[in-house]
């Protein structure tokens, strides 16, 4: 399976809300709550990482999940995200946000 | 059903964090509306420095909502710089703009910097009617232009459409307006007063037939039996809920950086000039006054039949000179919507009765002054 690398879209809004990210899709006003893990793939989404490395480093090392199952998850997570314009899911690295 | 958007709500007053925030950029304006709350001379407003700085204290505090308003917000030429940096800022952004400004760049802008939403005031369909409200002449024209500017680009427009004497009749006017442009239309028959104090202006409000049609227009309020229903009894559990978010996990700042409960709640309570937004947000002893109240501290609104159901807003009630009193205008909506009469109500009246078989009975008992001044005279 090639890598897939994350972007956050710029065209949403999001905030910390007591540990949790609330974000808002600008496409569509859908409103997301993301949990713990949901909120580390998050934050991690620079565009230069790929989701593999992210899942290993924010999500393996400090959720006690499995490497497999874990990356399986993240990678319905971020294409549910991506459909809602939230993220930006690409198989090259993400220079700019969109 | 809980939705997120309610969750979202209970966790920022759990955690006392102001989700929204109401900020007012300028009061300049090119309109004067009749009706309008504002004094428009520029008091020393904000510097584009100061309103950036504060959107990151606003960011770092938490708020997700931020509303820009006015005044008109295009006034100031510095607003899409003040705009981008709200959004890098990842704010939820809805501007109030009556949209006379507004052309294709505006609106690309807007689009580009991925606004959530813009609100319109339009008063009626009708030039005539619309253009003596606002007495600009042409402004009718030029908003909707403006409007179909932003929809062109896929903004999400809602038209706010203001009921007062002048504009009773134009609702289903303006709504169909709405449709036609493709956008959301919303009504609002609370006209208020200005925020010095001055109460003249709500003679320009809807009475109380009109308020009482409005409420039973399905195309207004959607299940009018529903709406009009008589209130639920109050539970203890409701008397212990708090009046509404103002001060909560909302609140207002004005173009001189003072921090309000709400827009239509004077109360002030810090300036982010002189202290930092976090710190006016945590101890301001008027926004800690504001949190304390639940609505069985109201003395004479926790006794009333409508205490469940009421839309009273603490801003009124504070300009009608108590902030734990009734609110007379959503005393009249209440009564409007059920027929039933407000606590309020019923102790004004009880109390006019009062008064004037007080004064028959001094009356009665003191010989009259100008009989006694005849008397003398003679």
């Amino acid at each position: 399976m090639s890598p897939l690398y994350i972007a956050r879209s710029s065209k949403i809004a999001a905030r910390n809300l007591g540990g949790e990210m609330v974000i808002m899709s600008a496409r569509d006003s859908t409103l997301f709550n993301l949990n713990d893990v949901g909120t580390a793939i998050w934050e991690a989404a620079d565009g230069q990482s790929s989701l593999e490395e992210i899942v290993e480093r924010k999500v393996c090392a400090e959720f006690d999940v499995q490497a497999a199952e874990a990356l399986r998850d993240a990678e319905s997570f971020v294409r549910e995200l991506a459909g809602h314009g939230i993220l930006l899911v690409s198989d090259t690295p993400v220079d700019r946000k969109e | 059903m809980t939705t997120l958007m309610e969750e979202m709500n209970q966790r920022a007053l759990d955690l006392g964090v102001p989700l929204s925030v109401h900020l007012d950029v300028t009061y300049r304006c090119n309109e004067r509306c009749v009706h309008c709350y504002l004094e428009h001379d520029d008091r020393g407003e904000m510097t584009t420095a100061e309103i950036c700085g504060l959107l990151d204290q606003l960011a770092e505090a938490g708020v997700f909502f931020l509303t820009f308003s006015g005044g008109e917000v295009l006034m100031r030429m510095d607003f899409f710089e003040i705009l981008e940096h709200a959004r890098a800022r990842l704010f939820s952004v809805k501007i109030k703009t009556n949209a006379f400004m507004i052309r294709e760049k505006q609106a690309d802008r807007m689009r580009d910097l991925g606004v959530d939403s813009v609100q319109v005031s339009i008063y009626s369909h009708r030039a005539e009617v619309h253009d003596a409200i606002t007495k600009l002449p042409g402004s009718l024209k030029r908003s909707l232009a403006g409007i179909r500017s932003l929809r062109e680009r896929g903004l999400k427009v809602i038209i706010a459409n203001v009921l007062m004497r002048q504009n009773v009749g134009d609702y289903a006017g303006v709504q169909a307006l709405a449709r036609e442009l493709g956008v959301k239309f919303t009504m609002d028959p609370t006209v208020t007063p200005k925020m010095d104090g001055d109460r003249s202006l709500l003679e320009l409000g809807i009475g109380g037939d009109d308020l009482r049609s409005v409420f039973r227009n399905p195309d207004l309020v959607g299940n009018v039996e529903e709406f009009c229903a008589p209130p639920p009894a109050a539970t203890g559990e409701i008397l212990d809920e708090v009046p509404c978010s103002a001060g909560h996990s909302a609140c207002y700042i004005s173009p001189y950086g003072d921090v309000y409960p709400c827009v239509q709640f004077p109360l002030p309570s810090g300036n982010v000039r002189r202290q930092k937004f976090l710190e006016i947000w945590r101890h301001s002893s008027q926004l800690n006054e504001v949190r304390s109240i639940r609505l069985h501290d109201l003395p004479v609104c926790s006794t009333c039949a409508h205490v469940g159901s009421c839309t009273r807003c603490p801003g009124l009630a504070y300009m009608q000179g108590n902030m734990r009193g009734p609110s007379s205008q959503d005393c009249e909506k209440s009564f409007a919507r059920t027929g039933i009469p407000s606590a309020n109500m019923l102790a004004q009246k009880s109390s006019a009765v009062t008064s004037r078989l007080v004064q028959i009975a001094g009356l009665a008992r003191l010989p009259a002054p100008s009989a006694q001044r005849a008397e003398s005279a003679r």
